[in-house]
């Protein structure tokens, strides 16, 4: 760029200065790409700065119209109310369990998130969970890496996926693409939710109970709220049986993560596919001794490419917000 | 029954092995220590009327030969590739193997390997049990949905590969001997196109003379550093030296693996790849299967010596 172009820029920087938003812990987006996202906005970064964070809100109080956050960032009733000026929180994530949603309500404060903009990707990988827990595709690799299929010889069978009942915990978004995938794999749907969707074909239990009673794999799909906060318990873990499987890509709170434990040890249900845990990333060591078991990281919407959509809704969203245009995600906060 | 000699190539499953031994007279052939002459001059050979054999050991031109009463075929596989047909054809022995009951098994686990390699998540369980999440998250992976699919042979495995495939939103094209009327899928004569317009390869075809070698270097490189292999047919089809130079070299993108050239040997340069997914041959591998495979190979058996139609005949 050259002398008259750097002037201009700056000029116009002066004239339309970036809209500030404030970041209290750094997003994964913006771990990948701050580059992109800075220039259009200017980041008030929380964590970086000596100051404890009540203080730094009430220093930065009168420029502070929006936030960005992330799924395991609490924006509290406490931050909320030190920002007179907020009128907009952006999570990166499509959990608003760390929002306080009432407050905002209160405030008139709106909130964006990723919608179903991840959907595909967590229904993905609840698959390649269930499929790898059935088949010991983990188990079966680290089998091979480490010599052992030349010297002890086959590899231990495992379970057919085909003509198992699945029964989907929440029908949200996520849950309907997982549907959607396993069907032609032969499985047979059924499912648990709020309430019965009528557009769906699948069978329908009203308790997570009974769903389990009638199926030998779970996929926990549903947000965490005080509704489904350890819904998956002994009573629906010993219902779900001894050749079962359970699924999780919803959050770790939704299984009581202790009695799953103890389940799997005791061989009261057949194994795991576990891509959250009740407090990450600590993950209870009695499950890495398990080859029934799969473990990911808490990763089920990091892709390259739904990261580069997301990175696109979040400006999408923060320019929507300071031009006065309507959301392009908007939570409904009148449910 | 229970006098007609039937010769079991290797140990292929428990089940299968104690049905045999209950309703016909079975030899082991691995109980063999000396040259097969020799075991079936002192093993009655001239009563073995039926070879069941699996994707390890079939029935080749010289086991054929050392059976002069041999009938009957009965593979506990889909694949043909170690029996010498030909020899079969000339000698009016029938062939019968596994169709079917393992076509679903084998899908599965081509779309477990593809979500294995793509979304790392046989990677990132290594990285859970290693203890490195509590350092730092793991990284990124690649989406699977929607991603471009090319499928080599259309035929039962292909067509249950691309209907999975499909619930991805995935884009299906196919390479086959010849286009198929019923397909809605894109085909393409040329595998070099194939391999160039998707992102996802997968082998599933027969193994035959003309398909060995058929994921060669030009294959590999038109695939591309984007572009991951899959293999579920054999491990012949692909020239596994170019494709353990390709992985290291970053030409392609990554690979999942039930079968090589020369099993259980696995080359030593793939162990330690983190967009390498290897598994131990188990394309058809789980106890519901194993046990509906040997049902198949019994009643096949037992439709030949009682001069009824086979079930699911090759010859």
């Amino acid at each position: 760029m050259d002398c008259n172009g750097y002037r201009q820029e700056n000029h116009e920087q002066n004239l339309f200065p970036k809209p500030k938003v404030l970041v209290l812990e750094p997003p994964p987006v913006f771990i990948y790409h701050e580059d992109k996202l800075s220039q259009k906005f200017h980041f008030l970064k929380a964590w970086d700065s000596p100051l404890p964070l009540d203080q730094f809100l009430t220093t930065h109080a009168h420029s502070v119209q929006a936030i960005l956050s992330h799924g395991s960032c609490p924006v509290t009733t406490n931050t909320i109310r030190l920002l007179p000026s907020l009128g907009l929180i952006v999570t990166t994530s499509a959990g608003l369990d760390q929002i306080d949603l009432q407050e905002c309500r209160r405030r008139g404060v709106s909130v964006a998130y990723a919608g179903s903009l991840f959907s595909a990707d967590v229904a993905d990988i609840a698959v390649g969970l269930l499929i790898d827990a059935l088949r010991n595709i983990s188990a079966g690799n680290r089998y091979v890496t480490q010599g052992l299929w030349a010297n002890n010889g086959d590899f231990s069978l495992g379970s057919k996926l085909g003509g198992r009942k699945v029964g989907i915990v929440g029908l949200g978004s996520i849950g309907l693409e997982v549907g959607k995938r396993l069907e032609p794999f032969g499985c047979n749907i059924l499912y648990c939710s709020r309430n019965k969707k009528s557009s769906v074909s699948y069978p329908y239990y009203s308790t997570v109970c009974e769903l389990a009673t009638n199926c030998e794999v779970l996929i926990i799909c549903c947000e965490l709220n005080d509704q489904t906060r350890h819904v998956i318990n002994k009573e629906v873990l010993l219902a779900l049986g001894k050749k079962g499987l359970i699924i999780n890509v919803g959050r770790g709170a939704i299984i009581d993560e202790q009695e799953m434990v103890r389940c799997l040890m005791q061989g009261e249900i057949a194994g795991a596919g576990l891509d959250v845990f009740e407090n990450e990333p600590h993950v209870p060591s009695e499950l890495i001794s398990l080859d029934n078991v799969v473990l990911s990281p808490h990763r089920a919407v990091h892709t390259e490419e739904t990261l580069m959509a997301l990175v696109e809704l979040v400006i999408g969203n923060l320019e929507a917000f300071f031009s006065n245009k309507p959301l392009l995600s908007p939570v409904l906060l009148d449910e | 029954m229970k006098s007609i000699g039937v010769l079991m190539t290797c140990p292929m499953h428990k089940y299968l092995e104690q049905q045999l031994e209950t309703h016909f007279n079975l030899f082991k052939l691995w109980h063999c220590n000396s040259s097969i002459t020799e075991f079936l001059k002192t093993h009655q050979g001239n009563t073995i009327r039926a070879v069941v054999g699996d994707t390890n050991i079939g029935a080749d031109a010289e086991l054929i030969a050392s059976l002069p009463n041999l009938e009957i075929v009965a593979s506990y596989s889909v694949g043909l590739d170690k029996i010498d047909l030909r020899k079969c054809e000339e000698k009016g022995i029938r062939v019968a193997n596994t169709p079917d009951v393992l076509t679903d098994d084998v899908a599965d686990l081509a779309i477990g390997l593809i979500l294995g390699v793509l979304r790392r998540i046989c990677a990132s369980d290594v990285y859970v049990r290693i203890g490195k999440w509590k350092d730092a998250d793991f990284g990124l992976a690649t989406k699977f949905s929607g991603k471009s699919v090319g499928i080599v042979g259309l035929g039962r495995i292909g067509t249950a590969i691309a209907k999975r495939a499909e619930a991805f939103g995935c884009s299906i094209s196919y390479f086959s001997r010849s286009q198929k009327p019923f397909a809605n899928y894109k085909f393409y004569s040329d595998i070099i196109d194939l391999a160039t317009s998707c992102q996802i390869l997968i082998v599933a075809c027969a193994l035959t003379d003309e398909t060995r070698h058929i994921i060669n270097r030009e294959v590999i490189d038109a695939l591309g550093p984007k572009g991951i292999l899959i293999n579920i047919g054999r491990g012949a089809h692909v020239d596994e030296t170019e494709l353990v130079s390709a992985l290291l070299e970053g030409r392609l993108g990554g690979a999942g693996l039930d079968v090589y050239e020369n099993e259980p040997e696995v080359p030593e340069e793939l162990l330690g790849l983190g967009n390498v997914v290897l598994q131990p041959h188990v394309g058809s591998d789980t106890v519901e299967t194993s046990d509906a495979m040997a049902d198949l190979v019994i009643s096949n058996l037992k439709a030949h010596f009682s001069n009824k139609p086979l079930l699911t005949p090759v010859i």
